[in-house]
């Protein structure tokens, strides 16, 4: 049978197959990638500033979070609504290791420790917490595991308020020292005329500059979570979602496997927290309580839980509407009443009603929105398979066609 | 073959599996030769898929032993079991639904590969080499039971009896020395029942134990050596087909006493 598929197989339908498999991730990406470059100089050209730009970085920040849950909820299954947590360990290992904080602490030192080298830094200290919460969480399952991840992601906060002389508490922390790079290349959009290269080049004086690196390290982000899910800890973390039990049967052992999936969803969100503290350069308890782990959760499963594109795309939409669309909703109103000659009264009533239904407006957005769409906005597939298997598939049904025909 | 000089595959001894008052295994000794076909039957509920879980590392045992190629595994955990060489399939299939058919014998391979996180994340050259390699052997092992043509399916769209067929290719896939079928005939037809005799001869043929629970009286007495029967949790008859079959209180527990 299979000699005569192998015999029996055309070249175009090959191709055509190939074409089938690989399309929708790929032409996604490529969209993504394409927006990305052409997003900031669009920006640039039409508006002559980077207000736009900043909030572009602002959202890749969210699409690095939804990138990590992803993994954990999406891949593994595990439903983590505490992720904010490790966000916030992750910007606060960087907070106090690159300001002067720990000078007015009780260590009477500060550190100004690098940021490239305090990216990985919190990358790892976000990852050893992941494993210390999940070490004894992950015998539980379900709404159990959700329980005790809320929980998490509410202590977490409250630590960074409560311990005060170490972390500022509700005064937060400010001065974040911005990344340096040896060398950069300044443009106009920095207001500084022509290309020019500068050396000991900071941040701070360039939103393109964080703008470029978060492109950076989304790419990065999305290489390597493909690669896991393409691989042996993918499958195995697939199976556990499907099935614990038949999981541990085929040998998997289940509680390594899930404190990975944890461990790793974790790091991504310390790695995130470590930029958007230098990014922001001011980090707060309040810029880490339970409705960003939800915000987070909700572009997951917006997106299409268990697809990285769809947990990018869930991230970019969700955000433009919780943090562009939302919040300028009053501004709108006003204009239109303005333009349809209301009364500036009554423009103000209707701006002011506005802001207080804005999270009637985004939850009904969300209804309509899951309603439309359930699976979301692009759901995972059948994981893509070697072309050559597919194709024999393909020639071999053919082929019984042809003899049943 | 053996590698510690015994025939015995598998050796349980005295297995005992309490839940609360009701005595779900009780007492139960047994020993399975190196390639041979043993059954387990016995009317529903008297304990056998129990037992099985007991073996597998599923449940605990209260008390008793299993010993598996000469190695003590009572109270290992089921990844471990697996790893030494015992695969499974279940009574109510158990496949992974939304992952492929070439997928699910993959996570069967899982035991045996060694691709580590930095292997995987950095898609180094000794990682793909292996999931090429696991690629094959999966084909092969869908092959092996007849389903490849459906390897790019999920699991979930698959006919009742290619679902059976890939469960056993997803346990063969862990290189087993003992495959634990658990009732692998149930509600099959009678062709498919002829076809999974042969399987389970070819299975055999790749010098792989075979201990199966099974309920269709054909298809125990066409393929194995040995039976075991119990009843209540307790092992009431143990011996060849034949002489089971005529077993006064094998008859009484399938039929109920006559009066």
């Amino acid at each position: 049978m299979s000699q005569a598929g192998t015999a029996n197989r055309s070249p175009l339908r090959l191709f055509n197959l190939r074409e089938r498999i690989r399309d929708r991730d790929a032409a996604v990406y490529g969209i993504l990638l394409l927006g990305a470059i052409l997003f900031p100089i669009v920006e640039i050209y039409a508006t002559g500033g980077t207000a736009d730009v900043s909030k572009a970085t602002r959202a890749g920040t969210f699409v690095l979070l939804a990138i990590g849950l992803n993994v954990v909820v999406g891949f593994a299954g595990l439903l983590d609504l505490g992720y904010a947590a490790f966000f916030a360990i992750g910007a606060y290992t960087y907070a106090l290791f690159a300001s002067m904080q720990l000078g007015n602490s009780p260590a009477h030192h500060e550190f100004h420790v690098n940021f490239w080298i305090m990216i990985f830094v919190s990358m790892f200290v976000a990852a050893a917490f992941g494993a210390i919460l999940g070490f004894p969480t992950l015998r539980l399952r379900g709404d159990y595991l959700a329980i005790v991840t809320l929980g998490f992601g509410e202590i977490v906060p409250q630590l960074f308020y409560n311990f005060d002389r170490w972390t500022g508490g509700i005064n937060a922390i400010g001065l974040i020292d911005q990344p340096h790079l040896p060398v950069w290349i300044q443009g106009p959009w920095s207001g500084d005329g022509p290309f020019a290269f500068v050396t000991n080049f900071n941040f701070n004086t360039d939103p393109v500059a964080y703008y470029v690196l978060i492109v950076i390290l989304i790419t990065l982000a999305v290489i390597l979570v493909s690669n896991l899910y393409k691989s042996r800890l993918g499958r195995a973390w697939m199976a556990i979602r499907e099935d614990e039990v038949a999981a541990a049967a085929m040998g998997i052992n289940t509680v390594t496997t899930k404190l990975l999936a944890f461990g790793i969803g974790a790091s991504f969100s310390g790695f995130a927290g470590a930029y958007y503290a230098a990014n922001v350069a001011l980090v707060s308890p309040d810029n880490f309580l339970f409705i960003v782990s939800i915000t987070v959760l909700v572009m997951v499963v917006l997106g299409g839980m268990g697809n990285i594109s769809g947990a990018i795309v869930g991230a970019l939409v969700l955000y433009y509407l919780v943090f562009v669309l939302i919040p300028g909703l009053p501004d709108y109103a006003t204009s239109l009443a303005a333009t349809l000659g209301l009364s500036s009264d009554l423009g103000s009533a209707i701006a002011d009603a506005t802001t207080r239904l804005n999270y009637i407006i985004y939850g009904l957005l969300l209804v309509a929105v899951m309603l439309l769409r359930p699976q979301g906005i692009l759901p995972s597939r059948v994981r893509e398979q070697e072309l050559k298997h597919a194709a024999v598939q393909e020639d071999e049904a053919a082929v019984e066609m042809t003899h049943a025909g | 073959m053996s590698t510690n000089g015994s025939d015995n595959i598998l050796v349980l001894t005295n297995l005992t599996k309490r839940f609360g008052g009701l005595v779900a295994v009780d007492n139960v000794s047994l020993h399975i030769k190196r390639g041979e076909v043993f059954a387990l039957i016995g009317p529903n509920g008297a304990g056998k898929t129990t037992l099985f879980n007991n073996v597998t590392g599923l449940f605990q045992p209260t008390s008793g032993r299993v010993v598996f190629d000469g190695r003590d595994i009572t109270g290992s955990k089921p990844h471990q079991v697996a790893r030494w060489g015992i695969a499974r399939t279940f009574q109510n299939i158990r496949l992974f639904d939304y992952m492929s058919c070439l997928d699910n014998v993959r996570v069967g391979r899982h035991v045996r590969m060694k691709a580590k996180v930095w292997d995987s994340l950095f898609k180094l050259p000794r990682e793909r080499r292996e999931e090429e390699r696991v690629t094959d052997e999966a084909m092969e092992l869908l092959r092996f039971v007849g389903i490849h043509r459906q390897a790019n399916q999920y699991a979930r769209n698959l006919p009742y009896g290619q679902q059976r067929r890939l469960e056993i290719a997803r346990a063969l896939a862990t290189e087993p020395k003992l495959l634990l079928l658990d009732e692998p005939a149930a509600g099959f037809t009678p062709q498919e029942k002829v076809e999974l005799m042969a399987l389970v001869k070819k299975i055999l043929a790749r010098g792989i134990t075979v201990f199966l629970i099974e309920h269709d009286m054909k298809v125990v007495m066409g393929i194995s050596e040995r039976i075991v029967v119990l009843d209540h949790g307790e092992k009431i008859a143990e011996g060849p087909p034949d002489e089971v079959r005529k077993d006064t209180k094998v008859i009484e527990a399938y039929l109920g006493k006559s009066a």
